[in-house]
């Protein structure tokens, strides 16, 4: 019997670490931030109840019957080959395929008057749209808290997978088709997304946030985006503005209301009130900024942007100009 | 030959007439040449283990480099060219014909003949899968190995994407060695219907070969639908087709449907005889007959057919219709019923016998803990719902290797433990093969239990790198000391292995009291003829059936004629047929020969040829091949008499 004592110890050990992790910020599935990943970890804890005792019986009857020598047995083979080879399996599989119907039909259902936001993958970052808003983001999606959103995805490139363990399943963005993806963040927060099918070089930096805000807050971002631009708010801004339309930053990237409408990548209209650079590669600071700028290729090799060459100063406005976005 | 006039032959002098005309020829020419199952079947087991090492060591490398947040042990080029070729080696150079090989030493032996039904075909698939494994792994020697992961997933692997040959070595190797898989797949099938011993009817066949017939089966199917996969892939990437282009009409997910009609039912090509190691070696050391033979060959059976119809589960995230995955959900439920069916006859053999606890039987015990939470995991994956949280998570890599390490490798280590000494003629040994089972066990857990919780966590596969501060950091130090631990764990067999080549203690010709028909042969190795006299199957378990093996004798009918020692003199062997194994005629054993080299050659400088798009090569190929293929068929005057 000492090795069910084994492992029982191992049982515990096993969670002692499930504890531990769990008590970090994970973008954790099993700590649902809304009614989708809720309904997913239910029919998860169900399951995982139904593993263990599936898992301690049958291990039992392997271990218990090799250890118990050459006694007579009163159970048959054909008792065995019935009950847990035919019907107990049966019986376990008939409830979950009832939970997988009735879960699918729940979650795949619409709902009414949800947020329409329509998301692209690119290698390695997202664009985010709000058609009804006609605003522009990118690698983070803002959502008023409590209202369910519903997401058309789309790629450009590859096949990218978009996935927030805390509000959803995932769903990926296939070229050539309309994915979608339905879910409500119950609380404001800030809730990570990854890249969930292997997109290339750089599949491990595609992250994103949704970032769930009360409402209040949240039409108060869609109203600033809407509003025209107003224009540099000090000189260093309106010399770092100069620095992004003359160097190659207006190119690729767009800045709402002015001559910068490129699209090879992300749309930095509401730059400075961004968290993180990079599709959540580095957080958003000054000092990043920098980094990023003067050569994103050491944080994100093989992105799609070039090593810019700025003097020191000109460098300082940019990014006087870039945090001013919002 | 003078004697045979004289008088009818002592059977000792027979017995060495029937030595000298077996043997093959030393040396390179002999290795070349050789069409000896026996041969060409370790000749499989340890090419196969030559690429487990390799990608044992390259998970190892990409543990190292996921040990820690922001490590920077490799780079994401290295580190996805890793990733890509870990998987790459170890579906198609090593599980798949390492029990291709085991099929290829014991079918004959089991079924009581003396070779294969096609011997030199046999050498041809083991020249297709060698040549076809350097084909790939050149990519390293020119530098440039594929990095589209192991799916090979469009538009990721597509020229615009993709650039360089690094995908070509994958998807033409891949191409390549589907042929090798096929014509094995063929030769196992004609074997099994045609070469069983007399008596041997359908079920009384070994278990494992019942699992052998399955798996080849599978193959016969599943195969061609991966071939269009990859040949549609490459006429993308080579010749500017759309097939997966959605810009010009085509699908990318025609790829996927393509790739994983093969790559689900290939997880069960895989399973299934792993399984039937399983059910062959349980029996022997609980020391009874297995409980529900009928059942585990029906179980064997079902599962080859419910495998075609799961693939979808593997594409429960791209967006397909509810009610149509639906039809998928459910087929990957059921398929949970023989397997549990199986499981449930093998705990009755147990439960109702006494065990010795040989190495073997340990590493059918590990299979057994282990692939019960594979297979209960599985059953949680095909539930769409926690998919869609699993799917391309850990949780997915704890899944799988636990159905693709644990369930096929344990057994396989089993396998090694229990048929080695039939191969070599030498025990393992059981004390250092005992302390490799718990090192393996208890690493593999280590390692792999946790990725379960860490793909809960949100860590997805494929990534080479993660941040601190997702509580990632100390799952991820635990996965990577038991991987080494489990390396650690197979490094010890192999030392096991190669001690037992000089040290280990003679096996004789039945080490283990096994019932199978492989251990009737009174030394070990068997002889190269195998059967001088072709035994008769009075059962299931012919040698715990009968106290004597019956042996048949040769009749003067051309169907019975090499049934006795004069069928081994003149390289023959009987061909059996029907239900009940009846005679039918006799089949000539081709001497050895050059051809299968000659043409598998051919075939890879077609593939060369097409890798370096050089028209020139190709054609020099296609000759050779030509040149293979028509000394293969030609017959001379004294073959047709």
């Amino acid at each position: 019997m000492t090795r069910a004592r084994c492992r029982a110890l191992a049982g515990v050990a096993v969670g002692i670490v499930l504890l531990a992790a769990c008590s970090k910020a994970s973008p954790n599935a099993l700590e649902p931030k809304g009614p989708d990943a809720r309904s997913i970890a239910d029919v998860a804890w169900l399951m995982f109840a139904m593993a263990t005792a599936v898992y301690v019986v049958v291990a039992g009857f392997i271990i218990v019957g090799a250890l118990r020598g050459a006694k007579a047995s009163r159970i048959s083979d054909n008792a065995f080959i019935w009950v847990g080879g035919l019907f107990a399996p049966i019986a376990i599989l008939a409830i979950l395929a009832v939970v997988t119907v009735k879960t699918t039909d729940s979650l795949r259902t619409p709902d009414p008057n949800p947020l329409k936001i329509e998301a692209t993958g690119f290698q390695y970052w997202w664009a985010v749209e709000y058609p009804d808003e006609k605003v522009t983001t990118a690698n983070e999606i803002r959502v008023p808290a409590g209202r369910p959103v519903e997401i058309g995805l789309h790629s450009k490139d590859v096949i990218h997978s978009f996935w927030v363990p805390e509000l959803a399943g995932k769903v990926d963005m296939v070229p050539g088709q309309r994915n979608v993806i339905r879910f409500t963040a119950d609380k404001p927060g800030e809730y990570r997304g990854q890249c969930a099918e292997f997109c290339g070089l750089q599949h491990a930096k595609m992250a994103f946030l949704v970032v769930a805000e009360e409402p209040g807050d949240y039409e108060r971002w869609v109203i600033r985006q809407q509003r025209p631009r107003s224009g540099p708010s000090s000189e260093r801004e309106a010399a770092g503005e100069q620095v992004f339309m003359r160097s190659s930053c207006a190119g690729c990237h767009a800045v709402r209301g002015t001559e910068a409408q490129g699209t090879l990548g992300p749309d930095l209209s509401d730059f400075g009130s961004r968290r993180t650079i990079g599709a959540v590669a580095v957080p958003n600071t000054r000092g990043h900024l920098a980094g990023w700028i003067e050569n994103s290729q050491s944080i994100k090799p093989g992105n799609l942007m070039p090593p810019v060459q700025l003097e020191p100063d000109e460098l300082l406005n940019l990014i006087e100009y870039l945090e001013g976005l919002s | 030959m003078t004697v045979t006039e004289e008088r009818p032959p002592t059977p000792e002098e027979e017995h060495e007439a029937i030595e000298i005309l077996w043997e093959e020829a030393p040396g390179t020419p002999g290795f070349f040449a050789s069409v000896d199952h026996k041969r060409i079947g370790m000749r499989y087991i340890y090419t196969a283990f030559i690429f487990f090492f390799i990608a044992g060591i390259q998970a190892l490398l990409l543990r190292a480099q996921l040990t820690s947040p922001d490590s920077q042990v490799m780079g994401p080029q290295t580190y996805n060219q890793m990733f890509t070729m870990h998987g790459t080696t170890m579906i198609f150079l090593f599980n798949t014909p390492v029990l291709a090989g085991f099929g290829n030493y014991l079918l004959p032996l089991q079924l009581g003949t003396r070779d294969m039904a096609f011997p030199r075909l046999n050498a041809f698939s083991y020249w297709v899968f060698i040549l076809a494994a350097i084909f790939m792994y050149s990519s390293y020697l020119v530098g440039r190995p594929p990095a589209g992961g192991w799916f090979a997933y469009v538009p990721l692997t597509n020229r615009e994407y993709s650039p360089g040959v690094n995908m070509d070595f994958w998807g033409l190797g891949v191409t390549f060695v589907g042929i090798s898989t096929t014509v094995g797949a063929v030769n196992f099938i004609v074997t099994i219907f045609k070469m069983r011993a007399p008596g041997m009817t359908l079920n009384r066949m070994p278990i494992f070969v019942w699992s052998i017939l399955a798996m080849a089966v599978m193959v016969i199917f599943a195969v061609p639908a991966l071939t269009v996969g990859t040949v549609l892939l490459e006429a993308d990437r080579l010749f500017g087709t759309q097939f997966y282009d959605p810009s010009g009409g085509g699908n990318p997910l025609l790829y996927q449907h393509l790739f994983w009609f093969w790559g689900h039912p290939e997880v069960y090509i895989l399973f299934v005889p792993a399984a039937g190691m399983v059910a062959t070696v349980i029996p022997v050391f609980a020391r009874r007959r297995l409980a529900g033979y009928k059942w585990v060959a029906a179980s064997l059976v079902a599962i080859s057919f419910i495998s075609f119809g799961v693939w979808v589960h593997h594409m429960f995230a791209t967006g397909l219709p509810a009610l149509a995955m639906s039809f998928f959900s459910a087929a990957s439920l059921i398929i949970a019923i023989p397997s549990g069916i199986l499981f449930f006859c093998l705990i009755a053999t147990i439960w109702r016998g006494e065990v010795e606890w040989t190495v073997p039987f340990l590493f059918a015990l590990g299979w057994f803990l282990i692939f019960l939470l594979g297979g209960i995991t599985g059953v949680m994956v095909s539930v769409m719902p926690f998919d869609w949280q699993a799917h391309d998570s850990y949780f997915i890599v704890a899944h799988f290797h636990y159905v693709l390490n644990g369930a096929v490798v344990f057994p396989i280590f089993g396998a090694l433990y229990y048929w080695l000494p039939k191969m070599t003629g030498r025990m393992l040994d059981e004390k250092l093969g005992k302390v490799s089972f718990w090192i393996m066990f208890v690493g593999f857990n280590l390692a792999f239990f946790p990725m379960h919780v860490l793909g809960l966590l949100g860590m997805p596969r494929r990534i080479y790198t993660y941040s601190s501060g997702l509580g990632w950091d100390t799952l991820n130090i635990v996965i990577t000391a038991g991987s080494f631990m489990f390396g650690l764990g197979t490094l010890l067999t192999l030392i096991n292995f190669l001690n037992s080549k000089f040290r280990g203690q003679p096996a004789g010709g039945n080490p283990w009291n096994a019932d199978g028909l492989e251990w009737s042969t009174p030394t070990s190795p068997p002889p190269e003829c195998n059967f001088e006299s072709i035994p008769v199957a009075a059962g299931r378990h012919p040698l715990w059936d009968s106290e004597k093996l019956e042996e048949a004798e040769s009749g003067t009918d051309e169907a019975t004629k090499s049934m006795g020692p004069s069928g081994a003199l003149n390289r023959q062997t009987p061909i059996l047929s029907g239900l009940q194994s009846g005679p039918e005629e006799t089949m000539e054993i081709p001497e050895p020969t050059y051809t299968p080299f000659v043409l598998a050659l051919g075939i890879a400088v077609i593939f060369l040829g097409l890798l370096i798009q050089a028209a020139l090569v190709g054609v020099l190929g296609l000759v050779v091949a030509a040149i293979g293929i028509t000394t293969w068929l030609w017959r001379t005057e004294s073959d047709l008499q």
